[in-house]
């Protein structure tokens, strides 16, 4: 008899196996939002707004109530359904091009508003689902469908550093973080404050996740590993962005 | 909640976008989402005035796209949320309401036209009626009413709401600029009071229980594996629609029965062709004339018996045909000739319509 780890209780078995890739880091992001769904016991109070991209193969990931919208539109639908029911705990889950290309105007703004919802984004900087163009978190010289030679900084510009704008723009209140598939006890630690930020009512709460994508990078187990844990991190730092009460502090 | 706005009927003197916050606030409106465009900010105004005595949410959005895409939000938290726009907001808001399709989500938008194509002009047009009806990369599963005065928005604003609800189609008030900046009397009146059943709102996420412990979790898409699927699912929503549209249509007719010719039109248009059609009646002239209140879906028996009855349809309206394309989609086949009568972006008078029915009957 083979022991299955655990899976979180909020997932849904019935959708299990879920449809992402092998070694894809989408299923390692929402293991973390699980347990910490789990552990914060608000499975009732959730609803779980997914993006278009591989982020819409969640659907019907959680049983807990969740909407598939549009490209990039999963923060205002997510805004939409919170500023209707303030007592739902509401969790916009997006990849890079949904959050800071298509939908970037919507990500800005929520956070200018200081709205009371949790955005969730997985980095893998690629578009995926389409089949692995550039996206805004493509890495410098990194090759993608769109950039067959590598991304080339002087033609397309750098890549997106996601939560130090947010972090940038936010007021007091907000809490910002990037984590990592590759430490997923930081992650749901990260995930755990955002949802407590948003059910407290203190601001916007934004987390991003590096995660990988080897079926777009053409990468095998070792160089996705070393990818997401070397590579990555070293444009993208892992690590709070921006915790309420950090600033009163400052000033003392 | 608070007191109501509107305790008895009354006569007022408003302009159209007033008429449109106080009847949206009559009908139950919970929450407006709206992003700034000319001509209907004075919605948003008047709303937002109103909104704080009457227990109402206000939320005003990056674009157009947010607005639309928050009232989804809305909706499906069991709301009954709407939003305004008008022209290139119009375009945008395709997209959120092409998913109002797609899930059967009723949320209301009012479009105040104004000239197209692009920015235009901010005044007036019968232009954005293609777009109102068949928008988006969908198959116009919508429920569109066209206003022709201030009387008319205020009932159709509650209508559409409760249509909405009914039948879980995405409904939307069809003005125009002239509606939504003139002045105009009209009655304003409680709906419950006149024995008009508000339809309760019910959530598509947040219900009591746990899901997957006391009930299945609600989940809403909008996409699909196959083409079966959609194909499937598609055929289902037809035959709703179906359905619906015999108890929905509206139009308004008079004069038809011996008329050589009948003139069509919709909205505010449709005020100057009535009185010109009066006018010619006076004349002994055999005018007829018939207005489809609902363009989506159209009057279609009317429609169809109209046009193997009458010899010629002048079809008016201040759009390039849009109005027309509907029409003749539906006549097609039939033995009355199509006369167009197009000002595209500008108002059309009693008399510029009297003289073109004369001239063809």
């Amino acid at each position: 008899m083979t022991v299955q780890p655990a899976m979180p209780k909020c997932w849904r078995p019935e959708s299990k196996p879920h449809k992402f890739c092998p070694g894809c880091g989408h299923g390692l992001v929402l293991k973390a939002l699980g347990e910490a769904i789990d552990e914060l016991g608000i499975q009732d109070r959730v609803v779980f707004g997914c993006d278009i991209g591989c982020s819409l193969l969640s659907w019907d990931f959680f049983n807990v109530d969740s909407i598939q919208t549009h490209h990039g539109r999963t923060t205002p639908v997510m805004t939409g359904v919170k500023r209707a029911n303030p007592d739902l705990i509401c969790i916009a889950y997006m990849g890079d091009g949904g959050g800071y290309a298509i939908g970037s105007q919507h990500l800005v703004n929520a956070a200018t508003r200081n709205e009371k919802i949790t955005v969730l984004l997985a980095l893998n900087t690629v578009y995926a689902m389409t089949g692995g163009q550039m996206a805004p978190t493509t890495m410098p010289n990194q090759k993608a469908e769109t950039a067959p030679y590598g991304r080339d900084v002087e033609e397309t510009g750098y890549p997106t550093q996601g939560p130090e704008m947010v972090a940038a723009i936010a007021r007091e209140g907000a809490y910002v973080a990037r984590g990592t598939t590759a430490n997923l006890k930081q992650l749901k630690s990260y995930i755990k404050k955002a949802l407590k930020n948003q059910m407290e009512g203190k601001g916007f709460s934004f987390v991003e996740a590096l995660a990988a994508c080897p079926t777009n990078w053409r990468t095998n187990a070792e160089k996705t590993w070393n990818f997401l844990q070397k590579d990555m991190p070293k444009y993208f730092k892992v690590g709070e962005k921006k915790v309420p009460g950090a600033e009163e502090k400052e000033g003392q | 909640m608070s007191e109501k706005l509107i305790t008895e009927e009354k006569r007022v003197f408003m302009t159209g976008n007033e008429v449109v916050a106080w009847a949206a606030v009559a009908a139950g409106a919970e929450i407006m989402y709206g992003y700034p465009i000319t001509p209907q900010n004075e919605i948003m105004h008047y709303w937002t005035r109103l909104a704080p005595k009457y227990n109402r949410k206000f939320l005003q959005t990056e674009d157009e796209l947010s607005a639309g895409f928050t009232t989804v939000g809305g909706v499906m938290a069991g709301r009954k949320a709407f939003t305004a726009t008008a022209g290139p907001g119009n375009t945008l808001m395709q997209e959120p309401m092409s998913m109002a399709e797609a899930m059967r989500l009723p949320t209301v938008a009012i479009i105040q036209q104004r000239g197209g194509p692009s920015t235009a002009t901010v005044i007036y047009s019968q232009q954005e009626v293609t777009m109102t009806t068949f928008g988006g990369n969908g198959e116009g599963l919508r429920i569109v009413y066209s206003t022709a005065n201030h009387q008319e928005l205020f009932d159709y604003t509650i209508k559409a709401f409760n249509v909405a609800w009914k039948y879980r189609f995405p409904t939307f008030v069809l003005g125009d600029g002239y509606q939504a900046k003139m002045r105009e009397s009209l009655t304003v009146y409680d709906p419950e009071q006149r024995g008009i059943e508000l339809v309760k709102p019910e959530p598509y996420v947040g219900k009591p229980g746990t899901p997957g412990v006391d009930r299945e979790p609600g989940h809403y898409r909008n996409t699909y594996n196959v083409e079966e699927e959609l194909y499937e699912v598609l055929q289902d929503y037809f035959k709703d629609y179906a359905k619906m549209a015999k108890e929905v249509a509206e139009y308004q007719a008079f004069d038809t029965e011996d008329a050589d010719v009948i003139v069509l039109s919709h909205g505010v248009v449709s005020r100057g062709a009535k009185e010109a059609v009066e006018q010619l009646r006076k004349e002994g002239k055999k005018v007829g004339y018939f207005r489809p209140i609902t363009l989506r879906p159209l009057p279609e028996d009317q429609l169809k018996e109209l046009a193997n009855k009458a010899k010629k349809l002048l079809i008016v309206e201040s759009a390039q045909g849009q109005f027309a394309k509907l029409i003749k989609d539906v006549i097609y086949g039939s033995s009355a000739e199509v006369v167009p009568f197009f000002k595209p972006g500008v108002g059309i008078t009693t008399e510029e319509i009297a003289a073109k029915a004369n001239e063809i009957l």
